[in-house]
């Protein structure tokens, strides 16, 4: 079967020649959950920009390919890719408060996509965005969609975004830590909700986060990411069990157990540290540059 | 790499540009009598809208032409840079005292003081400026302190306001006063503290103004309300070129380069002073 | 609280206005020149002027010459111009339409290239384009609106001489309004051909007013439109598949426009102030260039009616403002 998303050795670099992604590789087939986990900084959300086309313009790609179906977005002029992202892919962002317009009613930015860019209806776009808000548990979406964002709350404002990612039925969504940024009662409704609309509409998932802990909840597939370089990848259930990679193990061992409040977080031992650091070094050394 | 930078932007293009077009007005200006070709106000009726050096009909020693009365526009240029000078630092210099003297008590005592001061800003900010100059010179009658004194009696709210705002900030600061409990006079605290913090913002003011000072008595010169008609000033060379913008050009055009250049000079002068000695911006 | 707010607000204002027409009224009655003895020929009885300074009520003390001006103004009487000899308030009214319609012209224009600009800037942050327009910019903000009318005179005026540098209208033509806002009524009666008339004499006026006023709307919205571009939704909204251009109308530009709007609602009174020079220059028959004929003439009534109504102006623009602000701001409606 053809996989939904694949990208072939990608890599990054900013101006000052920095690498932030290491020849990356990775697949999501169809209706599956792929988990993107690592510290900040080691790039996860830059594979979830690059595959969006929202990459600052400080970040340039040298060197890889991604495919969205088949597709190859580098041979794609821009609005071609553009249309193409559009149409097939969405994002459910990190931050709630701030990925809402705050001067537009939740109704017009629920359905601007189906509206605008793929080309429906008002009135099929508006009883599509109420149906996807009574999915993600809002009683009221009449008055959802009459709301300012700063009407609504933080749990509330994502349950919005879900719903509108959801809407188009993408065939990929790309959410970069959702829950983060939420009160951690909300966060396990949140998860639930986002497991539950991804199982009901087949729709693959690259799920972007920090926490192991989400990582055993959701997926089916995991990328282990360090300094922009995938260190470990495997099935979510053998991960947990048999960790090849030292940084995984380090990081399975870190992560504090839900039923246990009062393990403390270990730190990443030094040893584990220093083999990275020579594996990333290593890394660069076999890499050639293209543009010299 | 600090020293380097501050070098790179000491040697910012447009502060070199405008300061030194600015120096080469300011010292035609001061030797007026020793640089200029001709008598400023020697009429001669055979010598009326000479073209100037370039095109047929010029005379020698008339490198910029004549107006409609035979004087000589080069000379009369550099005499009018003369009151142009004059009234802008005199203008700036009365309106950034009156306004940081204003805005300091107004900043600094806050309450009655500054509830007035700020009253007074609000009407004369109601007023059209231009307007309110004019009415001024025709009250004050004409004359070089009569422009000055309306410049400045309309302009002060601009230094006013931004040293007001400073003051106010820094009246609520811990250190004035501690300073004050130790025994300290307030409004020597006051200069001490705020004048660092504004000076970067007041120096760009005062160039912008002096530069805003010059077209305000060429404005008035223009309607014909600033010194004496018999003195050349940049406004009153426009007014007599605009009457003949049709017959001799150039009357119009020569005032017109000198005033823009003379503006454009003051404001980025100002802005370059001030990117280089704003602390934040360093 | 609304209502107190507005109260005050109000209040505000006309201590405001209340201030200008003192203030007006103690400069002129400081002016040394005798506007009665103007207005009669050389060698008038001394009863004649004495007779005439009751007339125009000169004879009473400066406090009491402004509160009877005052009860005029507030039963709607700005008293006689000295100087035309007609209804202060009827002379303003005739002549505020003209000056009012430059004003808009001209700051159309200044929004329209203003905010081209700004978004043409922040679509190539980044770029040489970008560096062209800051320079370009800045450098037409520091000129002041009396230059670029001089400048404007010469290019279109004398160099290649397409537009009309002087007056309101073509002498010759026949005009059929009844009112004065002569733009908007030729456009009412569809008379196509006196509109393009007008705007030949008003295009020139109103771009020297409106240079300024574009450049710092481009320099000021540019800049919030890049802050804006950074943010999450609109990064959410380049992923629903909405072009660069698309983006920055629909989810960047109104949110960017706040901050702008505040600055530009005191750059716009500063644009109507500019009227009065540029008219002149111009000689276009506008409130502005009739203010300037009054304090030439020493109209004192006259340039106490026209002063008040600028004034009115200003701070009405600026009340126009806030209400604009809470309403393009949903947080302030419903807060």
């Amino acid at each position: 079967m053809e996989p939904c998303l694949e990208i072939r050795s990608l890599s990054a670099v900013l101006p000052n020649g920095q690498r932030v992604l290491r020849s990356v590789s990775l697949t999501v087939q169809p209706g599956e959950v792929r988990a993107l986990v690592g510290e900040s900084g080691a790039g996860k959300t830059m594979i979830g920009k690059a595959v969006l086309g929202v990459l600052p313009k400080s970040v340039r790609i040298v060197e890889g390919e991604m495919l969205i179906e088949g597709e190859s977005l580098g041979r794609l002029d821009a609005k071609a890719r553009r249309t193409l992202i559009g149409a097939r892919t969405a994002l459910i962002p990190q931050d709630p408060l701030t990925a809402l317009n705050p001067s537009r009613r939740i109704g017009p930015q629920t359905t601007d996509r189906l509206v605008r860019i793929l080309g429906w209806s008002g009135e099929k776009a508006d009883e599509r965005i109420r149906q996807l808000l009574q999915e993600v548990q809002i009683r009221e979406p009449e008055r959802v969609l009459k709301c300012y964002p700063h009407e609504l709350s933080g749990g509330m404002r994502q349950r919005v975004l879900i719903a509108a990612a959801f809407a188009a039925e993408p065939r990929l969504i790309v959410a970069d830590e959702p829950t983060t940024a939420l009160d951690v009662t909300v966060q396990k409704q949140i998860l639930r909700l986002i497991a539950q609309l991804q199982r009901n509409h087949g729709t693959a998932l690259l799920f972007v986060t920090h926490d192991l802990g989400v990582v055993a909840k959701i997926s089916q597939k995991v990328s282990v990411l360090y300094a922009g370089k995938v260190v470990e990848e495997a099935a979510t259930p053998d991960l947990f069990a048999s960790p090849q990679h030292p940084y995984t193990r380090a990081l399975i061992a870190a992560t504090p157990r839900y039923t246990d409040p009062y393990a403390s977080l270990m730190p990443v031992n030094e040893t584990v540290l220093a083999g990275l650091a020579d594996e990333v070094a290593g890394a660069d050394r076999a890499w050639r540059p293209s543009h010299g | 790499m600090d020293e380097a930078r501050i070098l790179r932007r000491g040697l910012s293009p447009r502060l070199w540009l405008a300061g030194g077009w600015l120096l080469l007005a300011l010292l035609a200006a001061i030797f007026a009598p020793l640089i200029a070709p001709q008598d400023p106000l020697a009429q001669d009726l055979m010598l009326e809208r000479l073209p100037p050096f370039w095109l047929d009909g010029a005379e020698p020693g008339y490198w910029l032409g004549t107006d409609s009365l035979g004087r000589d526009l080069l000379s009369r240029l550099i005499f009018g840079g003369r009151i142009a000078f004059i009234v802008a630092f005199a203008a700036a210099a009365s309106a950034c005292l009156i306004g940081s003297a204003l805005g300091l008590i107004a900043g600094y005592f806050g309450g009655w003081a500054d509830r007035v001061i700020s009253r007074i800003v609000d009407v004369w900010m109601a007023f059209p400026p231009v307007l309110f100059a004019i009415l001024l010179v025709a009250v004050l009658g004409t004359g070089l302190s009569s422009v000055i004194i309306a410049i400045a009696v309309i302009d002060w709210t601009r230094f006013c306001r931004v040293i007001r705002a400073e003051a106010m900030s820094q009246a609520r600061m811990d250190y004035v006063e501690s300073a004050r409990i130790a025994g300290y006079g307030r409004i020597g605290i006051m200069l001490r503290e705020v004048l660092p913090n504004v000076l970067p913002s007041v120096v760009a003011l005062l160039s912008l103004e002096m530069g805003i000072a010059v077209i305000v008595e060429a404005i008035l010169s223009f309607v014909n309300l600033s010194i004496s008609t018999d003195d050349p000033t940049w406004g009153g060379i426009i007014a007599e070129g605009r009457l003949s913008i049709h017959q001799a050009w150039w009357v119009l055009v020569f005032p017109l380069i000198t005033l823009i250049f003379t503006v454009l000079s003051f404001s980025q002068f100002g802005e370059g002073l001030k990117a280089r000695f704003d602390p934040v911006l360093r | 609280m609304l209502l107190q707010r507005f109260l005050v607000r109000l209040m505000t204002i006309l201590v405001t206005l209340f201030g200008v027409a003192v203030v007006v009224f103690v400069v002129i009655r400081v002016a040394p020149g005798d506007p009665i003895a103007m207005m009669l020929p050389p060698g008038a009885s001394n009863d004649d002027i004495a007779r005439l300074r009751a007339l125009y009520g000169l004879d009473k003390s400066i406090v009491q010459q402004f509160f009877i001006w005052l009860a005029g103004v507030l039963h709607g009487d700005f008293g006689t111009s000295i100087s035309l000899r007609q209804d202060v308030l009827g002379l303003v009214f005739n002549r505020l339409p003209a000056t009012l319609e430059l004003a808009t012209v001209a700051l159309l224009m200044a929004v329209a290239i203003g905010v081209s600009a700004a978004i043409l800037g922040a679509r190539s942050r980044g770029t040489a384009v970008e560096a062209g327009i800051d320079i370009a910019s800045g450098a037409t903000l520091s000129i002041p609106d009396f230059l670029w009318g001089l400048v404007l005179i010469l290019l279109f005026g004398v160099l290649i001489p397409v537009f009309d540098i002087s007056g309101r209208v073509s002498p010759q033509l026949d005009l059929p309004f009844v009112t004065q806002f002569y733009l908007a009524e030729s456009l009412l009666r569809l008379r196509f051909d006196l509109t393009w008339d007008l705007l030949k004499h008003m295009l020139m006026p109103a771009i020297a007013l409106a240079l300024p006023l574009a450049a710092i709307i481009a320099q000021l919205l540019k800049q919030s439109l890049k802050e804006v571009l950074d943010l999450d939704y609109v990064v959410l909204a380049r992923v629903k598949g909405f072009s660069e251009t698309q983006v920055i109308l629909r989810e960047a530009l109104k949110n960017a426009a706040l901050p702008t709007l505040t600055l530009v609602g005191v750059q716009f009174t500063f644009l109507i102030g500019g009227t009065v020079i540029v008219e002149r220059l111009f000689s276009y028959e506008g409130l502005g260039n009739m203010a300037i004929d009054a304090v030439i003439n020493r109209d004192l009534p006259l340039i106490q009616g026209i002063v008040l109504v600028f004034a009115l102006l200003f701070v009405l623009i600026n009340l126009g403002v806030d209400m604009m602000y809470a309403l393009l701001n949903p947080r302030l409606r419903h807060g």
